[in-house]
């Protein structure tokens, strides 16, 4: 034992990095590749089974406007659920924000003097924070006062499904400002300016694809493969061991094909949606906040054992009461994009909505118990909710069996986790 | 010689990662006390989870030949049925059910699933005189001792026609007296010809009672000795390899002048708000001296230690903390930790550790400070800390990404340390640092201790084994019923006049 205070030195260390076997690194990541693996299976079930109609560009841009605000949601319930809380009122506070823009923004029973207000801008920042309020209420009673989260947002979704109904008197209100559909139903301009490439689409006319959207694509192919590199580098000159060359490169390959092939059917239709963006960095931005921001890690830690938790300085209160204004925020977000993409706030909006967000994040292989689940798990089961719902309603299935069969891929889902969880134990 | 009751053959258990067991052998006499020991992570407890179908057939290689006949128990049920009983690390019981319905759980004395109470009461009574606890069936486990509370679960075992009975580190968290009442039991037990196989890291224990040792090391069986062979020099020997000169290191203590001192401290109990647990309890550390803390179970230690973190234990706390001279808040953990003082908890499942997650996110939790800048952790500086401390603290395990819910119970002690040592304290807490620790492991323990002294540090050491407080502290405080009764230095020390304080405070509360 010597003095310093944190040895953070690579020098203690002879640096002898092995990698890992093939089998080994495959094994030890298996979850995270079965829950993409299903998606794609998922993917390629409906695509055979709509007569191509799933991977159609069109339908693939639908399926993102579609899931947007369902993700959103899911980033904010990973973190809720991760610290072993439950937030059921996420649908009807998204509802009653979609109902408040409405107000700001189509003067719905608002003084005419606070018509400034009404800016898109200024609307859209009025309701995150009108979204991180409520969602701070409610984390400030369960945080605080340690009602249990389920009681307290069960009274939230209660108290707000009322309450947009209240205001909107029962009815529909729109339209919203140009500006303002944008979030939903625009795409990014293309600066650029289109090209037209020597493949023929379907109608006969050759592709024209949206260039500024292919430039993003390459461009956050190279980040990715850049950063993985460099990663690989410092722990293999630090003496840690690191997945096999072949395996790395299959991985980065995939993963780049995949990207491309989403990113060319994105471009051939009319680029990538705005909505797509915000998506984008809101998901980069909460895999950084789980892994790599103390903030992040103290989530896990409070949802893996308070007490212990507590007694190492996490002020889990405060974490808690973060984490729930954060959801507040998110499913604001959420309303907005859903009264965009409809141009309208309607009373039913958002009902209903938090059982697929919730869905989405188990599915993703989150813990029921607390302390477990990832925000890349999270994305991927709200897309395998999303390609579902989307797969089924264009192959003509009823409402009522789709409902059932959500809930038993559900119900599969989790169960195949818990299994494969019990024989590796 | 009585014939032999069971025996382990060529037992192989691995998990992903690790084997646990390779190829051990045990066999165990009728009637006899056999004595399970090794370091840890051994594989002491994997050996009888296997025995006893926590691990089911299937999932090892190897036989397991009972009363003559080859066994493949699929469930704690099945080797219950043929009077296998464990009691496992971990205690069991259920807090808020009674005594007598935590004896006949899953056993209910029923009658068509109605529950006949007259029964359950009566025979709840009789098993509670068999193992000698005089307490009413119906007091709600919670609200007894861990002493009492380890007798339940034997009365537990004894309803279930037990032939065999394992009991995996039974007194460690027990006081000198509980121990000895347990062992006189076992004793008591083996005359009804009742066969017990007890794992523990107490060898003084071990020498005492058993009748044959069978140690192993490293997943492997290394030897079996007979009652006449067995010393504690010749199990520490076989256990890790070599002789240990000593027990604990030597000691130069170069002390200044107080560092940190607790003055007038008191405090009430969490739920009732009028019993004070904690009275008036004033104590000081000096610059680079290592105090201890003697005392009973319960006389209020770590609720004192508790109190001083962070008001992490009960109520309207009264008192002054004060680090170098000045007063400071150590009002929440945050700001204790934040003001140098650390505690290292005695209770690792409940307060030290997320068992769900690995030993790497475990150790820099309490200084994440350590390893990130502007609240972004430095991933591979948190992997330099965790593998430093994984070798400091000689973490036996797969690697720092093993789940310490995996761990072997003394390996799960040590995370707890490290996660403490790399918060690097100027105060450090430590209470019953070496609990469920091996022989090998406890003497590294001390030695850190001491070159944390020797750094300058400031050390507060509980720990109910008094040969141990004698043997690496350099002054002790003796407290009973939440009030300090004696101090002294450890050089004028021995466990005699430790309990004379203790006796003479308690002549003169009464
Ligand atoms: N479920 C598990 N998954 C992976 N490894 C495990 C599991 N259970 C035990 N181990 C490993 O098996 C080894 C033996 O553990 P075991 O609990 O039997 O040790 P022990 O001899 O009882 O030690 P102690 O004295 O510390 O209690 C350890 O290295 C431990 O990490
Ligand atoms: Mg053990």
């Amino acid at each position: 034992m010597t003095t310093e205070t944190a040895p953070t030195g690579p020098s203690a260390k002879p640096a002898q990095s092995h990698e890992l076997t093939f089998a080994g690194a495959l094994k030890a990541n298996m979850r995270d590749y079965g829950l993409l693996l299903a998606l794609v299976l998922i993917m390629l079930f409906f695509q055979y089974f709509t007569n191509g109609v799933l991977f159609k560009p069109v339908n693939l841009t639908n399926i993102i406007l579609q899931n947007s605000y369902i993700i959103v949601m899911a980033l904010g319930m990973l973190l809720v659920i991760v610290a072993g809380h439950i937030d059921l009122s996420v649908g009807s506070v998204s509802g009653f924000i979609g109902a408040l823009a409405a107000m700001l923004m189509v003067g719905w029973r608002f003084p005419p003097e606070l018509a400034f207000l009404a800016n898109p801008i200024i609307a859209g920042a009025i309701c995150l924070v009108a979204g991180a309020a409520i969602g701070a209420a409610q984390g400030y009673i369960i945080a605080y006062h340690k009602v249990p989260a389920f009681i307290v947002t069960l009274a939230g979704m209660l108290i707000f499904k009322g309450l947009s109904l209240a205001v909107l008197s029962g009815k529909s209100v729109g339209p919203f400002p140009a500006e303002f559909q944008l979030l939903s139903a625009g795409f990014i301009p293309d600066v650029i300016g289109p090209i037209t490439t020597p493949f023929i689409a379907e109608n006969g006319n050759p592709v024209v694809l949206h260039t500024t959207t292919m430039v993003i694509a390459i461009l956050a192919i190279v980040g990715m493969v850049f950063f993985s590199i460099r990663t690989r580098a410092r722990r293999k000159a630090r003496g840690y061991d690191v997945e096999p060359f072949s395996l790395f490169v299959i991985k980065n390959v995939v993963i780049t094909a995949l990207v491309l092939f989403f990113a060319y059917m994105l471009a051939s239709y009319r680029g990538l949606p705005n909505v797509l963006v915000v998506m984008g960095v809101l998901i980069a931005g909460f895999v950084f906040l789980t892994k790599r921001l103390t903030f992040g890690r103290r989530i896990y830690a409070l949802g893996g054992n308070l007490k212990a938790a507590a007694l190492s300085g996490v002020k889990t209160e405060r974490t808690t009461f973060y984490i729930f204004a954060i959801m507040g925020a998110l499913a604001a977000l959420a309303g907005m994009i859903y009264a965009a993409r409809l141009n309208s706030a309607t009373p039913k909006a958002g009902q209903g909505l938090e059982l697929d967000v919730i869905a989405a994040v188990f599915i993703g292989g989150a813990s029921a118990l607390g302390g477990v689940g990832q925000v890349a798990g999270a994305v991927i089961g709200a897309f395998i909710m999303g390609v579902m719902n989307n797969g089924m309603s264009i192959m003509g299935v009823n409402i009522d069996w789709q409902q059932m069969i959500k809930g038993v891929v559900l119900l599969a889902a989790v169960f195949f986790d818990l299994y494969n969880k019990n024989r590796s134990a | 010689m009585s014939k032999t009751i069971l025996e382990m053959r060529s037992i192989t258990k691995t998990f992903p990662g690790v084997k646990a067991l390779s190829d051990v052998n045990l066999d165990v006499r009728e009637g006899e006390i056999h004595a399970i020991c090794g370091e840890n992570g051994a594989g002491k407890s994997t050996l009888m989870k296997v025995l006893s179908g926590v691990y089911p057939a299937g999932s090892y290689d190897g036989q397991i030949v009972y009363q003559g006949e080859e066994q493949h128990f699929k469930s704690i049920r099945d080797s219950e049925h043929k009077g296998i009983v464990i009691i496992h690390q971990e205690l069991a019981l259920v807090p808020l059910l009674s005594i007598a319905e935590n004896i006949f759980l899953g056993n209910e004395q029923a009658r068509n699933g109605v529950i006949d109470w007259d029964e359950t009461r009566d025979g709840a009574r009789k098993l509670l005189s068999m193992v000698g606890l005089n307490e009413d069936p119906d007091t709600l486990v919670t609200n007894i001792g861990v002493g009492k509370q380890q007798l339940v679960e034997i009365a537990k075992a004894l309803s279930k026609q037990v032939k065999l009975l394992i009991l995996d580190e039974p007194t460690a968290s027990l006081s000198e007296k509980d121990s000895q009442a347990l062992l006189e039991l076992l004793l008591e037990f083996k005359k009804q010809g009742i066969t017990s196989i007890i794992i523990s890291h107490k060898l003084n224990e071990i020498s005492r009672v058993a009748d044959r040792v069978t140690v192993i090391r490293d997943g492997r069986t290394i030897e079996t000795m007979d009652t006449n062979q067995i010393t504690e020099d010749r199990i520490i020997t076989s256990m890790v390899g070599r002789s240990l000169e000593d027990r604990y290191p030597s000691r130069d203590a170069n002390v200044g002048e107080v560092v940190f001192e607790v003055r007038n401290w008191n405090v009430f109990h969490p739920q009732h708000r009028e019993r004070q647990v904690i009275r008036d309890v004033s104590i000081n550390i000096r610059k680079g001296e290592v105090v201890g803390i003697a005392g009973l179970m319960g006389s209020g230690r770590t609720e004192f230690a508790m109190s001083i973190f962070g008001k992490a234990y009960g109520q309207k706390i009264s008192g002054e903390v004060h680090l170098n001279g000045q007063k400071v808040d150590t009002s929440t953990v945050d700001k204790a930790i934040r003001n140098g003082i650390a505690y290292a908890t005695e209770d690792r499942k409940t307060y030290g550790l997320n068992l769900i997650d690995h030993i790497k996110h475990n150790i820099t939790l309490a200084n994440l400070f350590g390893v990130s800048k502007a609240g972004v952790i430095d991933d591979l500086a948190e992997l330099d800390a965790a593998n430093d401390y994984r070798k400091k603290t000689n973490i036996r395990s797969s690697s720092v990404y093993q789940v310490t819910g995996n761990l072997s119970g003394g390996n799960q002690q040590k995370v707890v340390l490290s996660k403490w040592l790399f918060a690097n304290p100027d105060v450090l807490i430590l209470d019953e640092p070496t609990r469920g620790i091996d022989v090998g492991a406890k003497y590294e323990i001390y030695t850190i201790i001491n070159q944390l002294a020797a750094q300058g540090k400031a050390i507060l050491v509980i720990s109910s084994e008094m040969p141990e407080l004698l043997g690496i502290t350099d002054r002790l405080y003796v407290m009973n019923e939440g009030r300090i009764v004696g101090e002294m230095p450890t050089s004028e020390a021995s466990q005699e006049k430790i309990m004379r304080s203790i006796v003479r405070a308690e002549g003169k509360a009464s």
